[in-house]
């Protein structure tokens, strides 16, 4: 039963359009509204009793009658599950009774993806026109209905944090006036030059502050410099154009900078360090690395692989789900602009969140609680991975309470190029093609934006730089891009990142010049002044440089597709970036001040103070509660809600999956893939990154990290020797020297350790301005260095897996047991500081991982599983409930270091996270096979696999310290935060 | 002459490619091609014995999982469509494909001017599964006695399930009773020893654990696993548990389809 809305129920005026609401059926379950009504629990909300959830449609007003009924009942209502009420133009709609009403719409401007889907629909099968034979235009919106008895202060607090987000949504309680309004008739013109010339010191600053540009004083100076020298003022388009060129986000002037380390003299840490050690490793499989969107490395005979894996920390902490959503879009089209593009063939994430338990009263303020911060990221991933088609197979989670403030958000793609398009060229006379999506508003300033550290107004200022994705558009691009890339019609292409057409225009025509017309590009509303077209930071668009003759195959392929595309300018030989609307000039930049210009950042750093301490290890009175405790922590325990709601499947590559074992609840160390159906040869996918670590030895940290994301790769059958790594830097304020000192000790440990290992980096990104200001208090994140490594599997065949297999095979340990316990779990679960963090032996390290290497490869190793947080005691509880399988071991075996005294040498044994350790099942007939294949290294067997359904551990003095059933084990891992 | 099949394609088609490899493998020989070609030339169906329509996400499945490419095939190809099932040719709609499928009404058969019983009209739906999240994980299959023949009954058999929106609902207990009476229910949820499947064995709370319905004629098969993304040894969560395997279980699915769309043109 329904009634109409009271009309005095309108705060805002009742919207001139069509409006069409979609419910489920009576007595049919709703499952998003099950879904609230279990967040609005959460959130200590009783006096709700349930919600349904409505889809909205507004309709243009001058479509007729009988269309908008076929619209309702052929379109967007399910004849089975479905009902739907029509309400006409200014008319009250009619509403259940007794329901508290939230309607939730997208802010105008704000990307809504269904409502361009229906639109194009009705367009399409002309289900409908407006009366002047216009395309009916369509908005979506939410409404929930809420039953029970909330005050108007419950309504609201559950309206702004479960049902909305202020960022984007406007928000309707009580009140039927949801908006009808189309955005951007407000025409904005640029005021032409900017006075610059004459501007003081003080003026250059505020110029740059209020234009938020996050330009330096000596960077404006070097501006206004130049335009002295040039005898005029810059116009607008050229300001933002150089804001853009040289954020930190685009130039990374702090890695690039001169560093003042303690009197020493750093030219460029990143080309002293990191680049350089894949410089000096010199790898002939390395195709293309640092210069291009992604790391590029030879795959097979004709092919090549590329990985590239990206930060979007700052809009996931304002609208996590939008956040997300858009760092995946925007790692996707750097594989597609890799080269001449990749096919994408795999996803990673990686999220870094204050704790999932933390109570509301703690939460500082502006921030989203940690739990609705990770929702959304994970459903962000969601919706944009699997709308893609790209499995998403490997990653992690990471709590620490000081990522509350500043979340970390880390998307990565794998590509798949035939070896040929791994390089490109710009010519002058290439015509100059932008295509996806249209461009508006979205996501202006977003380059400056990173760049910038968030505080509690980030929401309230910083809203124009956080986008909502579209994925299906992105979808339609690669398909015609690798549709036009098969048949050669284009000589380069990029994508649009942060600074929009500015960046991808402006690199693109670096070497030679470029012409643009603005006034071309295709909007999404009118109204936008040619520099917000210029640096628009709109999603899912490409830039290419298309030779004259091909620009009309090119053109019809993308149509084919149903995917925009159209010729913007030219590229020239005239050195210029110049730039027109409607003829007349609206800027004009030597490229070479652009990307030349840049005065080099001095910065001063100081050496990080590394305790060094050795607390003792204190002794564990009751090793099975500790185990069961360690299971449950959030970093460890099951990630399976976030795995299971991934499309990790999609196309048929997968050759070890995220999930492993008998019940497939095993966590896998890595993830392999077979990307070419002919060929078994493999890729295997690892990640490694510990917060923990960060602030008490970041050279140990970022070594740490390296050797996890290999131990990952190499467990599940990667050759250590054809392996490339990915640096991804999250640091808080490096313009603080204790900041900035520890990225030199990280960095330096990063050569170090690559150079050790033979693994080159082949690509990265760093994000070096992540901490969260409320008041006077600043929250700065550890320092995080997150590390994916790409392995090649000789063979698919040989892949392992972690979990047990076969009862009566032995269990060896590979690897050196040492008492390294600072940011331990086991310290982190006891409340010790301090402690010497784990870092990997340079010399045994890359010899032991060979080994190891060759013993899978040879087919000896029937299960192995790295150890990591938790040490052996995890790893073996793991890979025990994973295989349904026993697992007996004697910690008297177990390869060690010198255990100081005053450790406790069980728990040492039991939880210690020294690197480059593994648990490896093998097989009985070939035990001598493998202990030969890891002769002179720390190996060592030290149990069996059994057939009771227990975990048992001997200690060194023969008394059993654990024994546990799988069934407790299993539960505790899975007893966490479960979405 | 080898079995022709037309793997159609949209925006936000996602499987087309594993789903010619497993076409090809199978025997056929297949031919990637989007829905606007199609609509501007259907007698490209003629040369075709199979149809299949992939997995993926056909237009971002706003509104609805399949619902504007259901619009779309109803709108520009109901017809056409339904005159390739009379003339003995075989549809198969794989998850994203499945939902279309539904919307088009071909499960249901034409209605009395030779359109299927789509849109508005239909007593088939899939919904939101039970979990109100999407879920991806492995599933065991049993071929039900069917009027797809090609499926032999009984045989259980290991596939991934990846969808949001997979459970069947009907409009009421008669639209049941007539599949099961009509042998169109072809494909059940089963536990990995072919017992009753409860959550998460049926992934998705579909009405009476169905995964997959036929049509009448027993040629048009929907489904929501996906039989292309088992085709390798290697594709199974737990290959490494097992002893050697020549190939993935989906493969036999596409082999036996192809098989039955060939000797049926005989």
């Amino acid at each position: 039963m329904s009634v109409p809305a009271p009309a005095s129920s309108a705060a805002h005026p009742l919207p001139m359009a069509w409006r069409l609401e979609v419910f489920r059926r009576e007595g049919l379950d709703d499952p998003d509204g099950k879904r609230a009504l279990a967040a609005v629990r959460e959130l200590g909300v009783a006096s709700l009793h349930s919600l349904r959830h409505g889809r909205g449609y507004l309709i243009s007003p001058d479509v007729d009658e009988a269309s908008v009924a076929r619209i309702a009942s052929e379109l967007v209502c399910d004849p089975v599950l479905e009902t739907c009420r029509i309400t006409r133009p200014g008319a009250a709609p009619v509403v259940t009774p007794a329901a508290r009403r939230v309607l939730v719409a997208r802010k105008p401007g704000v990307m809504d993806p269904a409502a361009l889907t229906v639109e194009r629909a009705i367009e399409r099968a002309q289900l409908a026109r407006c009366s002047d034979g216009t395309r009916a235009r369509v908005l979506t919106f939410s409404a929930w209905e809420c039953f029970g008895e909330p005050t108007r202060a419950e309504l609201e607090l559950v309206a702004t944090k479960i049902l909305a987000n202020d960022v984007i949504d406007e928000v309707r309680l009580g009140d039927e006036g949801v908006h009808f309004v189309l955005p951007g008739n407000v025409a904005v013109r640029d005021a032409g030059s900017i006075p610059l010339c004459k501007a003081s010191d003080a003026e250059l600053e505020r110029i740059s502050k209020d234009g938020h540009l996050s330009l330096t004083l000596v960077e404006m100076r070097a501006i206004r410099d130049h335009y002295v020298a040039a005898g005029r003022e810059p116009t607008v388009a050229e300001l933002e154009t150089l804001a853009q060129t040289w954020s930190e986000h685009c130039k990374h002037k702090t890695f690039a900078g001169v560093i003042d380390y303690d009197g020493e003299r750093i030219e460029n840490l990143l080309k002293t360090t990191i680049k350089a050690a894949t410089l000096e490793l010199a790898k002939p499989w390395c195709v293309s690395v640092f210069h291009d969107n992604a790391g590029v490395i030879e795959f097979e005979p004709g092919w090549h692989v590329c990985f590239k894996v990206e930060t979007h920390n700052h809009p996931s902490a304002i609208d996590p789900y939008g956040g997300s959503g858009t760092g995946v879009g925007g790692v996707i089209r750097d594989i597609l602009g890799v080269g001449l593009g990749a096919k994408p063939i795999a996803n990673t994430d990686a999220f870094f969140v204050g704790p999932l338990d933390l109570p509301e009263k703690d939460l500082p303020k502006g921030c989203m609680h940690p739990r609705r911060i990770l929702r959304g990221v994970v459903a962000g991933v969601r919706d944009y991975g699997n709308r893609m088609g790209i499995p998403t197979v490997n990653g992690g989670v990471w709590v620490d309470p000081r990522y509350v403030g500043n979340p970390l958000v880390y998307a990565g793609t794998v590509g798949l190029m035939p070896a040929h398009c791994a390089s490109k060229e710009v010519k002058p006379g290439d015509i100059i093609v932008v295509a996806g999506g249209r461009t508006g508003r979205d996501g202006i300033h977003g380059a400056t934006f990173s760049s910038a550290e968030l505080h509690e107004d980030s929401v309230v200022v910083s809203s124009s730089a956080v986008q909502i994705g579209n994925a299906i558009t992105e979808k339609r691009v690669l398909d015609a891009l690798l549709a036009a890339r098969d048949l050669g019609l284009y000589r380069a292409v990029t994508d649009c990142g942060a600074g929009g057409l500015s960046s991808a225009v402006g690199e693109m025509g670096a070497d030679c010049g470029a012409r643009v017309e603005l006034e071309k590009v295709p909007l999404k509303y009118p109204g936008l002044s040619p520099a917000e077209i210029w640096i628009s930071e709109a999603q899912e668009r490409m830039v290419f440089a298309v030779q004259p003759e091909n620009l009309a195959a090119l053109l019809a392929t993308f149509e084919a597709e149903d995917c925009e595309a159209t010729a913007i300018g030219t590229f020239t030989d005239t050195g210029k970036l110049e730039l027109s609307y409607a003829g007349v000039s609206v800027g004009s930049l030597d490229m070479h001040f652009l990307h030349e210009g840049t005065p080099k950042w001095l910065r001063k750093a100081t050496r990080p103070v590394v305790r060094n301490d050795d607390p003792a290890c204190p002794p564990c009175a009751d090793a099975n509660a500790t185990l069961l405790a360690l299971l449950k922590s959030p970093n460890i325990a099951s990630k399976e809600w976030i795995v299971r709601m991934y499309d990790h499947e999609v196309q048929a590559m997968g050759v070890t999956k995220p999930l492993c074992g008998e019940r497939d609840d095993g966590p896998g160390d890595g993830a392999v893939l077979q990307p070419l159906p002919h060929s078994r040869k493999g890729i295997a996918l690892g990640c490694g990154a510990n917060p923990g670590y960060g602030l008490l030895d970041p050279w140990a940290m970022a070594s740490a990290a390296i050797d996890e994301a290999l131990r990952n790769a190499v467990a599940v059958g990667g050759d250590p020797e054809r392996t490339a790594i990915l640096d991804n830097f999250s640091w808080a304020n490096c313009a603080r020297p204790a900041e900035l000192g520890k990225l030199v000790e990280a960095s330096r440990a990063c050569y170090a350790t690559a150079k050790a290992f033979g693994t080159p980096f082949i690509s990265g990104k760093d994000s070096l301005n992540n901490e969260f200001r409320v008041g006077d208090e600043v929250i700065t994140i550890p320092p995080t260095l997150f590390v994916s490594a790409l392995a090649i599997v000789p063979d698919v065949a040989r892949a392992v897996t972690m979990d047990l297999k076969t009862a009566g095979n032995p269990v060896y340990v590979v690897g050196m047991t040492h008492a390294e316990f600072g940011g331990s779990h086991y310290f982190a679960l006891g409340k010790v500081e301090g402690g010497r963090v784990p870092r990997p032996d340079l010399v045994l390290a890359p010899r032991t991982l060979k080994a190891l290497h060759r013993a899978i490869a040879a087919g000896t190793v029937r299960a192995c599983h790295d150890l990591s947080e938790g040490g052996l005691a995890v790893a073996a509880a793991e890979a025990a409930f994973a295989g349904e399988r026993g697992l007996e071991l004697d910690l008297k075996a177990l390869p060690c270091g010198t255990i100081g005294a005053h450790h406790d040498t069980d728990a040492t044994r039991l939880f210690s996270e020294s690197c480059t350790r593994f648990l490896v099942e093998v097989d009985a007939q070939r035990a001598g096979e493998f202990e030969s294949a890891l002769a002179g290294l720390d190996c060592a067997r030290v149990g069996r696999v059994t057939a009771e359904r227990r975990l048992v551990v001997r200690g060194t003095r023969g008394n059993v310290v654990i024994d546990a059933s799988l069934d407790a084990l299993r539960a505790a891992h899975q007893g966490g935060f479960q979405g | 002459m080898s079995t022709h099949a037309i793997v159609l394609r949209t925006a936000g088609t996602n499987c087309e490619h594993e789903t010619k490899l497993a076409l090809e493998r199978g025997g056929a020989t297949a031919e990637l091609l989007h829905l606007h070609k199609l609509c501007a030339e259907p007698a490209r169906l003629d040369a075709a014995r199979i149809l299949v329509l992939p997995g993926g996400f056909s237009y971002g499945d706003d509104i609805a999982a399949g619902r504007v490419l259901g619009h779309e095939l109803r709108t520009f190809l109901g017809r056409e469509l339904a005159a390739f099932v009379a003339r003995g040719g075989f549809v198969l709609g794989v998850c994203n494909g499945f939902q279309a499928l539904v919307d088009t009404g071909l499960l249901e058969g034409p209605d009395s001017d030779g359109r299927p019983k789509g849109g508005e009209k239909r007593s088939i739906a899939l919904s939101a599964n039970e979990s109100g999240h999407y879920e991806c994980r492995w599933v065991t299959l049993r071929n039900e006695p069917s009027k797809c023949a090609w499926l032999e009954p009984g045989m259980l058999w290991p596939v991934p399930v990846a969808h949001g929106e997979g459970r069947l609902v009907f409009k009421d207990a008669a639209t049941l009773e007539r599949l099961r009476k009509n042998g169109q229910v072809a494909l059940r949820y089963v536990t990995a020893s072919g017992g009753e499947a409860r959550y998460p064995e049926l992934p998705n709370g579909s009405t009476d654990a169905i995964a997959g319905l036929c049509d009448a004629t027993g040629r048009v098969l929907g489904l929501m696993p996906h039989p292309e993304r088992n085709l390798s040894p290697w594709n199974h969560p737990r290959w490494t548990r097992m002893g050697p395997r020549e190939a993935g279980e989906g493969l036999e699915f596409y082999r036996r389809l192809v098989e039955a769309a060939g000797s049926a043109a005989r």
